[in-house]
């Protein structure tokens, strides 16, 4: 290798597009990867996800990055994996029908604890379904679409703004928990433009991933530190390390039994449960004094709140709980919202996250749905009827 | 290249209690993680041969053992990543490659390889495969063919020779298998090459050549399979299979006809083994640096 620095494995901070810019939720997201420190990108074309990998296709090779397309999503996942073990930070993007393609090196990067950040912006469907209209139906995918028991983390932005953010907090929390996080946007966020505003480098904390200090006689690469994450070495490090697929020790050997299994599989749940202020995010938008709450999150949480504010308007004592975090549901913010008499979840789709819902209020007040099946936000009259109505249960 | 024969065991210069014997260690052992032994392959199994080569490839192509990175897919050779110290990552049924097109791309200071068997790297990944080759993405790709899926009990395969019998071919194979070496030519291999078990210095020549190269590089080797293809076709154990393999190769360099890339593999015809290809493209990374210097040229 030629004495040059690695600019991916050691990215410079970028500060040529400091400031404020007319510009759309996916290249928000391709600009928020940047600031993190993604410098590595491989994907596959896909509506309504193409515009991320066009403009990383553009911005990476200055910045001494790397994009390389690949022949399919899931070669993409394997290819952002490969990368994130030799030390980039890593990042693919899809939608829907890419994202099937992808469950199964999710998986891999859950199992063998590597952090990278796939991004799914959400089209309708099943199968090819509505390539350029909106849906926020891979919830459900995104929660347990994988085989085998696994606890995922999901974001879902509502505006460009929240794109850029983020993806940023994407990245920080795959390096902390060392595990794949998934951004789910959706159409209508992914192709609007707003304003976005780039802050200069340093101004929101960058985090990467902790190393092994141990020399490395002694490295276990699945040893837990405190916070249940192991450290990791990269590729190259010297440490002869050892990552796998199979159910394995702390020192990575495969060992596929009850025993080793019942300690692994766990660990991999509590790392990601019992750390939520790495990643929980929440918005409460007029909940003071609210006996009807809205949960919503993403394009839809844009039109609950315009339900919120036609409510408010006539009297009505409603308010939100915007998840920007979606999964792990954020149960302890929904439940500590004591005065709620009744919810209503709105989300494009025919009842996902909503089932979370549910599960969590175990039948204490009603809970309504308010979804459509894809290519339609709800929109906020609709909102605002099923917050007033007498109906319990599904409307 | 200097074809050198070592001792295959080193007197460690340990002395036993009475002082007279000493303790024989093999030159490899700090290669391997002597710790995770016994193996888990079967008796007569070329795996651990092709292993053997690959080691003796990095020494001799003075690769230091820190820059060492093995990529595997599932199956039995897939095995290779618990007994070979070297950063090791045992992925995905059939992603080995694409897995290490991210490695390699992201560290180029590293030598990268691949090894997974016949049915990782032709059927479910063979798709990667074209595609890594046409890109001439930097990887050693090591292909141990048994000619069937061993790790779940003998199925077909698509390097199974036709008629052959496998738990899922109990009336003979109706497929054709890929010729593997014609194939990596095609999709464009900058090296390629096919030997079996039996030759192992002829292999570990080869491994040893092929970690001086540069690009996307492949390497199939023929291994016995005795508890499972052997047996089910009647070649016996395995060392009736390596007898096989000394009375039906033929060397490339034997044959007068010179564009030979391969052969088909059919039960009881001659096996062709030798390299075919050893050339020069330019690979993945140089072109992309190319394309990296136009856009800072560009200003974007």
């Amino acid at each position: 290798m030629s004495s040059a620095a690695n600019l991916l494995l050691a990215p410079k901070a970028d500060d040529s597009m400091v400031g404020t810019h007319f510009m759309s939720g996916d290249h928000a997201c391709a600009e928020g990867a940047i600031y993190a420190g993604c410098r590595f990108f491989a994907g596959y074309p896909i509506t309504p996800a193409t515009e991320i990998a066009e403009h990383l296709a553009e911005r990476l090779p200055a910045l001494g990055g790397q994009y390389i397309q690949m022949e399919d999503e899931i070669a993409s996942v394997a290819a952002i994996l490969g990368a994130s073990v030799a030390g980039a930070k890593s990042m693919t993007a899809t939608s829907g029908p890419g994202f099937s393609l992808m469950m199964e090196n999710l998986g891999l990067g859950i199992m063998m604890e590597v952090p990278t950040v796939i991004v799914n912006v959400q089209r309708g469907g099943p199968s090819t379904g509505l390539p350029t209209s909106v849906g926020q139906q891979d919830m459900m995918q995104a929660r347990f679409g994988s085989h085998g028991d696994f606890t995922s983390i999901a974001l879902s932005p509502q505006s460009p703004q929240e794109a850029f953010d983020l993806t940023v907090h994407a990245f920080n929390v795959a390096e902390k928990l060392r595990t794949p996080v998934l951004l789910m946007m959706d159409e209508v966020v992914g192709h609007m433009h707003e304003r976005v505003i780039v802050p200069p480098p340093g101004q929101i904390p960058i985090r990467s991933r902790t190393r092994p200090t141990v020399p490395p006689a002694e490295y276990r690469p699945y040893k837990p530190g405190p916070d249940l994450v192991p450290p990791m070495a990269l590729a190259g490090d010297g440490y002869a390390v050892r990552f796998t697929s199979l159910t394995h020790n702390e020192l990575g050997q495969a060992v596929t039994t009850y025993e080793v299994q019942k300690v692994l599989v766990p660990r991999l749940r509590d790392k990601v449960l019992k750390n939520r202020e790495v990643y929980e995010r929440v918005e409460l938008y007029k909940t003071e004094g609210a006996t009807t709450l809205i949960v919503s999150y993403g394009i839809t949480a844009r039109s609950a709140r315009r339900a919120v504010d036609l409510g408010r308007a006539k009297g009505h004592r409603i308010g939100m709980l915007r998840l920007l975090s979606v999964w792990p549901f954020p149960a302890a913010r929904l439940l500590g919202l004591k005065q709620i008499r009744r919810i209503v979840v709105a989300e494009v789709n025919m009842g996902q996250v909503v089932l979370e819902v549910e599960r969590l209020v175990s039948g204490s007040c009603p809970v309504i749905h308010v979804g459509t099946p894809g290519g339609l936000v709800p929109l906020p009259e609709t909102i605002l009827d099923a917050c007033l109505s007498k109906a319990g249960g599904k409307a | 290249m200097t074809a050198t024969t070592e001792p295959l065991l080193k007197d460690s210069g340990h002395k036993g209690p009475n002082g007279s014997s000493s303790v024989l260690h093999h030159p490899y052992d700090h290669l391997l993680r002597a710790e995770a032994l016994p193996h888990i392959w079967c008796p007569g199994c070329g795996i651990g041969t092709a292993i053997g080569a690959l080691v003796y490839g990095f020494e001799h192509a003075s690769i230091p053992q820190e820059k060492r990175v093995i990529v595997s897919g599932i199956g039995c050779s897939s095995r290779i990543v618990y007994y070979a110290k070297t950063d090791a990552y045992h992925t995905t049924h059939g992603r080995a490659i694409p897995f290490a097109t991210g490695l390699k791309l992201s560290n180029p200071a590293l030598c990268v390889v691949v090894f997974a068997g016949d049915g990782d790297l032709f059927a479910i990944g063979g798709n990667h495969f074209i595609h890594a080759a046409r890109r001439n993405i930097d990887l050693l790709v090591v292909c141990i063919n048994n000619f069937n899926y061993g790790m779940t009990g003998g199925q077909s395969g698509p390097t199974t020779p036709p008629g052959a019998l496998s738990t899922t071919t109990p009336y003979g194979n109706p497929e054709l298998p890929f010729n593997l070496p014609d194939l990596a030519s095609a999709a464009g291999a900058t090296y390629v090459a096919r030997w079996t078990t039996l030759d192992v210095r002829r292999l570990r020549m080869a491994f040893a050549e092929v970690l001086t190269r540069r690009g996307f590089r492949f390497l199939e080797v023929l291994a016995p399979c005795p508890v499972s293809f052997g047996k089910t076709n009647k070649i016996g154990s395995g060392a009736e299979e390596m007898e096989y393999y000394r009375a039906l190769e033929v060397l490339k360099s034997r044959i007068e006809s010179t564009n030979l890339i391969g052969s088909e593999i059919e039960l009881g015809k001659p096996i062709v083994v030798g390299k075919f290809v050893d050339r020069t493209r330019e690979t993945f990374g140089e072109r992309y640096a190319r394309v990296a210097a136009k856009a800072a040229e560009a200003g974007a």
